[in-house]
C-alpha cells in the first residue's frame, strides 16, 4: 500500500508524459488524476491507521510506523542510501495534504486548463511534482530526501516555465532553479557533514548517534565548532530556498509566471513547506543546537513581518498570495525555532487548505477576468461570482486567523508558543508575528474589497464576459474550503493538544516544550492575535471598501516605507548587483584570460616565438596534421629503437630500495 | 585462467581486423564508404557484444586483475606483453566499445568525404583505447595511452571544423609537452626499478624524493588529458573543429585516461608524492570547477560551452581522486562514467541541430521545444544529468566526489560545492536560449524532430543516464573491491615512506 500510495502519481506520469499523444488528452487527464486520487485515498488509510490503529508500543502492530526498503541506491564503503519509504506520524501527515491537495488541483486543471494546447504535458508535470514531494516525506534518509527534494525543483522549474513562449515565464523559471540551488548547495553540505560527524545519512541511525553524543565538535573551515549547529545550519539553508525564506526568497513572487494551478499546489500548499517538514524532521538534531533554533526564529520572524509588509502593498492578485505565503511560511518557521514542531506541521496542513483555495479562487478570478491578474483592473464582480467569492472568504478569513476558522487555531498556537519560550528572541517572534497578522488581514481585506467590491474597472468587453467557474474547477475549492474550515477545529487536539499523535517522530526536549507552555500563557496573549485579525480586516474594509481615496493618500505620507515594501526591500536589485553581474563579469575576464594568458604564454606563445627563429614549430603550424601524428609515430619508434640499442649493448637497469 | 581464450586481446585487435576489411574493399566510391561503414559497424557491434562477454564473466568480488594475459616480449628488460583488468578498467573498456559503434551511427550520413579513412579512424582509435585500459605494463601502456593521438589528430585535422589546423596544432603541442615528460619519467622508473611490469610497480612505490619527480612527470601527462586547469585550453578549441563523433569520443573516452592514469600509477606508485601534492591539486580542481563554469556561461558556441562543462565535472574527478577517501574515488570513477555518457549524448546532441542548420551558435536557435518536443526532451534529461540531478547519472559522482572531499578539506569542499549552482546556471541558460522563446528564426522553425537513427543513439544514452542515476550499485559494486584494494595499497605506501595518514 505504501509503495502505490507514492507510486501511482509516477505511473500517470509515465503514462500521460510518454502516450499523451496516443491517449489524448482525456487520456492523459484520467491517467492523472485517477493515479493522484488513489494515492490520496491510501494516504489517508495510511493516516488512519498510523495515527489511531497504532499498536501503542506494541512492535509489528499493523498501525505502528514503518519502514519499507525498496532496493540499495547507492554504496560507497560505509555510506549506504536505500530507497526506502518511511511511513511514520509526520510522514502521513504530509502524505496526507500533499496528495489531497493534489488531487484538488488535479481535477481543478482539467478545467482551468481546458483552452491551453498541452493538457497532457501539463498535468503529467504535476503528477512529476507530486511523485517527488511524497520520495521527499517518505525519505528515511538524507540522500532520498535530497532526491525528493530537487525534484520538486525541477517540476517546480517546468511548471513555472510551462508557458515557455513567455520570456518572462523563462526568465522565472531559471530563477527559481538557481536560487534554490543556492539553498541546495547548503543542504549538500549539511548532509556532508552530517556523514563526516556520525558516519550515516540514515535518518535512525543518524538520529540515535546524535542522541547519544550530542556535544560532538567538528573542524569546518578551520574554525572548531559545535557539530550539530553547523550541520543544523546548513540544512536549514536548504530550507530557506526551498521555502522561500528572507534571503532567499525572491524566486517565489517570481514563480507566479506559472499557471495558477502550479501556484496553488507547488508555490503555497506543498512544495515550500519542504523547508518545515526538513526541520521538523530533523527535531531530533535541532532540539541539541539552541543556536541553529534561534537562527529559524529570527529569520522566520523577519520573513513574516517583511513579506507581510511587501503583501500590503502588490496590486498583482497572485503577487499578495504570494507574499502571504512566504509571510506564513515565516510563521511555520519561528514555531519550528521555539521547538513548537507541532504547531509548525498544524499550521502547515491548515495553511495547505486555505492557501490552496485561495490560489484557486484566484485562478477562478483570473480566469473570469479573461486572464487579467491586476487588481486595479477588477471590482465588482462579486455578484456574476458569488460561488467564487463565498470561498475566497472562507478562505480569508481562515488566513485571517478568525476564530473557528482553521488558520485561527494554528496561528494562535504559534503566537502563543513563541511567547511562552520566554527568550528574547521568542518574544521578538511574538512580536514580529503579531504585527504580520494585523497586516495579513490588512491585506487580505485589501484583497477582497479590490477584487470584488466597488465599481466594476474592467473593461466592458471583459465585463461582459465574467462567468462563475464550471464545476469541475468549484468542486475542489469546495472540498478545499470543508479542510479551511474544519481542519483547525478537528486536528487541535491530536497536532497539538493534550493527545498529541507524534510519538516519537518529532522529538521536544521536556525543557523546550512551548507547546504545552503555550497553554498558561496570559490572557491578552491569548487573544491579542484575533483583536489584530479582526481589526485589520475591518481596517482594509474601511480603507478599501469604503474611503477608496484613502489608501493613495497613506502611500504619499508613508512615501519612503511604500516605496520600501513596493519595491520588495530591493533585494533583487541587490542580487543582481552582488552575485549576477560579478558572475557575468567574471565570466567575460575568464574567457578572455583563456585566451589571451594561458594560450597567449603557452600554445600561441610557444608558436610566435617558434616562428620568429624559424624553428620547426613554425612549420607545424601551417603544416598538415598529418604531419603531427607522424611526430608522434617518431616519438614511438624512437622509443622503441632506443630500448633495442639498450639491450644491444647490454645495458642493466639500476635497481634500487 | 577464469577463460581459454585471450578475450582481452581479442577486445583490443579486433578492430584491426575490421581495418583489414575496409582496406580490402574494392568498387566505385560509394560503394566503398557503404561498405567501409558497414564493416566498420558490424565490427564494432561484434566488439561490444564481446564486451558484454567480458562483463558477465567478471567477477565482481575480486579486487585483482582478471583475465590476465601475460607474454615475454623484451626478457632483457622484463618488459611483458601483460593484459587484464580489474573493477576500475572494466568500465572504461565497455565506454569505449559502447560509444565507437554509437560514433559510427552518428556519422552515418553527416560524413561524406574519405569515409573509409574515417571508419579506420575510428577502429584504429577503439583499438588504441581498449589496449589503453587493458594494458598492465606501462611501456605496452604508453605505447596506447600515446597512439590515442594519432587517429584523434586526424579525425580533427582531416574531418574538422574551418579552425582545424589550429585547432589540432595546439592539442598537439600540449600533449608532446605531457607525453615527453611521462616518457622520461617512465624511463627513470625502469632503471629504478627494473621492471615496467604495473602490478609489481603498484605493490613497490619507489622511494625517496625520486617520487616527487617522477609524479610530476606523469602529471604533467594525465594533466594535459583530463584536462585540469590551466592546461585545459586545448579541449574547447579541439571539441569546436572536431567532428561530432570526434567530439563525442574525445568527451566520451580520451577525458578520461588522464583520469585512469592517476588512478592507476599515480597513487600506487608515488603515494607519498601524492599526499604532498593533493592539495595543490584540490585547489587546481576548485578552480577548474569555478572558472570554467563561469566561463561557460559566457560562451556563445554550444560545442564550447559543453567543452567547458566537461573541464568542469573533471575537477570533480581530480577532486575526488586524491582524496584517497573510498567515497572520492569511486565518485570519481563514477563521475567518468557518467560524464562519458552525458557529454556523449550533448554533443551527439549538438551534432543533431548542426547537421540541420549548420551552425553552433546558440543565438541562431530558440524555441526548438515547439517543433522539436522530442529532441527536447532527450536534451532536457541530459542537461539535468549534467547539473547532477539526483536520480540521474551524473549527481551520483558529483554528490560522492564532495562527500570525499568533505572528510579531507571543508573548505575545498565548500568551494567546490558551488559547482552545483554555477553548472545549473550555465546548462539553464543553454536550454532556455535554444529550447524556449516566443520569437524563432524560421530556418530553426522549419527544422524536422529526432528521425529514427537519431533516435537509436539517443534514447540508450539516454536510458543509461536514468539507469545508472537510479541504481549505481551495479556498476558500484565492481568497481568497489579494486579501489579499496588500491586505498589499501596508497595508504601502505605512506606507511612504507614513514608517513602515517590516519
Amino acid at each position: 500500500m505504501e509503495f502505490y500510495a507514492v507510486f501511482m502519481p509516477l505511473f500517470g506520469f509515465l503514462l500521460a508524459f510518454l502516450f499523451g499523444k496516443n491517449m489524448g488528452d482525456k487520456g492523459a487527464q484520467l491517467v492523472t488524476c485517477s493515479g493522484v486520487i488513489i494515492s490520496a485515498v491510501l494516504s489517508c488509510i495510511l493516516f488512519v491507521e498510523v495515527i489511531y490503529g497504532g499498536g501503542h508500543g506494541h512492535h509489528g502492530a499493523m498501525g505502528d510506523p514503518r519502514t519499507i526498503t525498496l532496493m540499495n541506491w547507492i554504496t560507497s564503503g560505509t555510506m549506504q542510501v536505500d530507497w526506502a519509504l518511511r511511513v511514520d506520524q509526520l510522514t502521513v501527515v504530509m502524505m496526507c495534504v500533499v496528495s489531497v491537495v493534489s488531487s484538488c488541483v488535479h481535477v481543478y486543471s482539467v478545467g482551468y486548463m481546458s483552452h491551453d494546447k498541452c493538457k497532457a504535458r501539463f498535468m503529467s508535470y504535476l503528477s512529476l511534482f507530486t511523485f517527488a514531494m511524497l520520495m521527499l516525506v517518505t525519505s528515511d534518509n538524507l540522500v532520498q530526501l535530497f532526491f525528493g527534494w530537487e525534484g520538486v525543483g525541477v517540476a517546480s522549474y517546468l511548471l513555472i516555465g510551462f508557458w515557455n513562449h513567455k520570456e518572462s515565464a523563462n526568465a522565472a523559471s531559471v530563477k527559481a532553479f538557481l536560487v534554490n540551488r543556492v539553498g541546495d548547495f547548503g543542504l549538500a553540505l549539511g548532509i556532508f557533514a552530517a556523514f563526516f560527524v556520525f558516519g550515516t545519512v540514515q535518518f535512525d541511525a543518524l538520529f540515535d548517534a546524535v542522541k547519544s553524543a550530542p556535544d560532538t565538535m567538528m573542524n569546518f573551515i578551520g574554525y572548531e565548532l559545535h557539530a550539530l549547529t553547523v550541520i543544523c545550519l546548513l540544512l536549514f539553508m536548504g530550507a530557506m530556498g526551498k521555502s522561500a525564506q528572507l534571503g532567499l526568497h525572491t524566486w517565489l513572487p517570481d514563480a507566479m509566471e506559472g499557471p495558477t494551478p502550479v501556484s496553488a499546489l507547488i508555490h503555497a500548499a506543498t512544495m515550500v513547506t519542504a523547508g518545515v517538514f526538513l526541520v521538523a524532521r530533523f527535531s531530533p538534531v535541532f532540539e541539541y543546537a539552541p543556536i541553529a533554533l534561534m537562527v529559524v526564529t529570527i529569520v522566520g520572524a523577519l520573513t513574516a513581518f517583511v513579506a507581510a509588509t511587501i503583501g500590503m502593498t502588490q496590486f498583482d492578485i497572485k503577487r499578495v498570495i504570494a507574499y502571504s505565503t512566504m509571510s506564513q511560511l515565516g510563521y511555520m518557521f519561528f514555531a519550528l525555532g521555539v521547538s513548537a514542531y507541532g504547531a509548525a506541521i498544524f499550521h502547515l496542513m491548515t495553511h495547505a487548505f486555505f492557501k490552496a483555495l485561495l490560489f484557486l479562487g484566484a485562478g477562478s478570478v483570473i480566469h473570469a477576468m479573461s486572464d487579467e491578474q491586476d487588481m486595479r483592473k477588477m471590482g465588482g464582480v462579486w455578484k456574476k461570482i458569488p460561488a467564487t467569492y463565498v470561498l475566497m472568504w472562507i478562505g480569508s478569513l481562515a488566513l485571517a486567523g478568525i476564530p473557528f476558522f482553521a488558520g485561527y487555531y494554528s496561528k494562535d498556537i504559534i503566537l502563543e508558543a513563541a511567547f511562552a519560550d520566554h527568550t528574547w528572541f521568542g518574544e521578538f517572534a511574538f512580536w514580529m508575528g503579531i504585527a504580520a497578522a494585523l497586516m495579513t488581514a490588512f491585506y487580505s481585506a485589501r484583497l477582497l474589497f479590490m477584487t470584488f467590491h466597488g465599481k466594476p474597472r474592467a473593461s466592458k468587453k471583459v465585463m461582459d464576459h465574467v462567468h462563475e467557474s464550471p464545476p469541475i474547477m468549484l468542486t475542489p475549492l469546495m472540498i478545499l474550503s470543508v479542510g479551511a474550515v474544519f481542519a483547525g477545529y478537528i486536528f487541535y487536539e491530536g497536532f497539538v493538544g493534550h493527545h498529541q499523535f507524534w510519538d516519537k517522530s518529532l522529538l521536544v526536549l521536556p525543557e523546550n516544550d512551548t507547546v504545552e507552555a503555550a497553554y498558561h500563557v496570559p490572557y491578552w496573549v491569548k487573544k491579542l492575535p484575533i483583536v489584530m485579525g479582526a481589526l485589520g480586516l475591518l481596517l482594509g474594509a474601511l480603507l478599501y471598501g469604503k474611503f477608496i481615496g484613502l489608501p493613495e493618500k497613506f502611500t504619499k505620507v508613508f512615501a519612503p516605507f511604500h516605496k520600501l515594501f513596493f519595491n520588495k526591500w530591493w533585494f533583487d536589485e541587490l542580487y543582481h548587483h552582488a552575485f549576477v553581474r560579478p558572475a557575468l563579469f567574471f565570466g567575460d575576464v575568464f574567457t578572455k584570460s583563456d585566451k589571451k594568458v594561458i594560450d597567449g604564454f603557452g600554445p600561441d606563445g610557444v608558436a610566435k616565438t617558434s616562428q620568429k627563429f624559424g624553428g620547426l614549430l613554425s612549420r607545424f603550424q601551417t603544416g598538415y596534421v598529418f604531419q603531427y601524428a607522424l611526430v608522434m609515430i617518431i616519438g614511438l619508434i624512437a622509443l622503441v629503437t632506443w630500448m633495442f640499442v639498450k639491450i644491444t649493448l647490454g645495458f642493466e637497469f639500476g635497481q634500487e630500495g | 585462467m577464469m577463460i581459454d581464450f585471450s578475450i582481452l586481446s581479442i577486445l583490443t585487435f579486433l578492430p584491426l581486423l575490421g581495418v583489414l576489411f575496409i582496406l580490402l574493399v574494392r568498387g566505385n566510391d560509394e560503394l566503398v564508404a557503404l561498405n567501409s561503414k558497414r564493416v566498420a559497424l558490424y565490427t564494432s557491434l561484434f566488439n561490444f557484444a564481446l564486451s558484454l562477454v567480458l562483463l558477465v564473466r567478471f567477477d565482481p568480488a575480486q579486487a585483482d586483475f582478471q583475465f590476465v594475459e601475460k607474454h615475454t616480449w623484451f626478457s632483457a628488460f622484463d618488459i611483458a606483453y601483460h593484459m587484464g583488468v580489474d573493477g576500475i578498467s572494466l568500465f572504461f573498456i565497455l565506454l569505449s566499445t559502447f560509444l565507437v559503434p554509437v560514433c559510427i551511427i552518428a556519422s552515418w550520413n553527416s560524413i561524406k568525404t574519405r569515409v573509409r579513412e574515417y571508419m579506420i579512424a575510428f577502429l584504429v582509435l577503439e583499438t588504441f583505447m581498449i589496449g589503453t585500459f587493458c594494458a598492465l605494463d606501462a611501456v605496452l601502456f604508453y605505447i596506447f595511452f600515446e597512439g590515442v593521438l594519432i587517429p584523434m589528430f586526424i579525425i580533427i585535422g582531416v574531418w574538422g571544423g574551418a579552425r582545424r589546423v589550429y585547432s589540432a596544432y595546439k592539442f598537439f603541442l600540449y600533449t608532446l609537452l605531457g607525453s615527453v615528460l611521462m616518457l622520461v619519467g617512465l624511463l627513470v622508473l625502469m632503471f629504478q626499478t627494473g621492471t615496467s611490469d604495473i602490478p609489481t610497480l603498484m605493490q613497490n612505490p619507489v622511494v625517496g624524493t625520486l617520487q616527487m619527480w617522477l609524479f610530476v612527470a606523469f602529471f604533467a601527462s594525465f594533466a594535459v588529458k583530463m584536462p585540469m586547469w590551466p592546461v585545459h585550453t586545448w579541449l574547447p578549441d579541439a571539441h569546436v573543429e572536431a567532428p561530432t563523433a570526434g567530439s563525442v569520443i574525445l568527451a566520451g573516452v580520451l577525458l578520461k585516461m588522464g583520469g585512469y592514469g592517476f588512478l592507476r600509477f599515480s597513487l600506487p606508485m608515488f603515494p607519498l608524492a601524492t599526499e604532498f601534492f593533493a592539495p595543490v591539486i584540490f585547489w587546481l580542481s576548485v578552480i577548474a570547477i569555478i572558472y570554467t563554469s563561469l566561463v561557460a556561461l559566457r560562451q556563445s558556441d554550444m560545442k564550447k560551452l559543453i567543452a567547458y562543462s566537461s573541464v568542469a565535472h573533471m575537477g570533480f574527478v581530480t577532486l575526488g581522486i586524491f582524496t584517497a577517501t573510498t567515497q572520492g574515488i569511486e565518485g570519481g570513477i563514477f563521475q567518468m562514467i557518467s560524464h562519458g555518457i552525458i557529454s556523449a549524448a550533448l554533443f551527439l546532441c549538438v551534432g543533431v541541430v548542426y547537421d540541420r542548420l549548420h551552425t553552433r551558435e546558440i543565438a541562431r536557435y530558440g524555441g526548438l521545444v515547439k517543433n522539436m518536443p522530442k529532441y527536447a526532451t532527450v536534451f532536457m534529461i541530459l542537461m539535468l544529468g549534467s547539473v547532477g540531478l539526483p536520480g540521474t547519472s551524473g549527481f551520483v559522482g558529483e554528490f560522492l566526489t564532495l562527500m570525499g572531499a568533505f572528510q579531507v578539506d571543508t573548505v575545498v569542499a565548500v568551494f567546490a560545492t558551488t559547482g552545483v549552482v554555477l553548472g545549473a546556471a550555465y546548462m539553464l541558460m543553454l536550454y532556455r536560449r535554444m529550447f524556449f522563446g516566443g520569437k524563432l528564426p524560421k530556418d530553426a522553425e522549419a527544422m524536422k524532430d529526432l528521425n529514427a537513427r537519431e533516435h537509436l543513439v539517443l534514447v540508450p544514452l539516454v536510458l543509461m543516464v536514468l539507469w545508472l542515476g537510479i541504481a549505481p550499485g551495479f556498476v558500484m559494486e565492481r568497481v568497489a573491491p579494486s579501489v579499496e584494494k588500491l586505498i589499501g595499497q596508497y595508504e601502505a605506501g605512506l606507511m612504507a615512506g614513514g608517513k602515517k595518514n590516519g
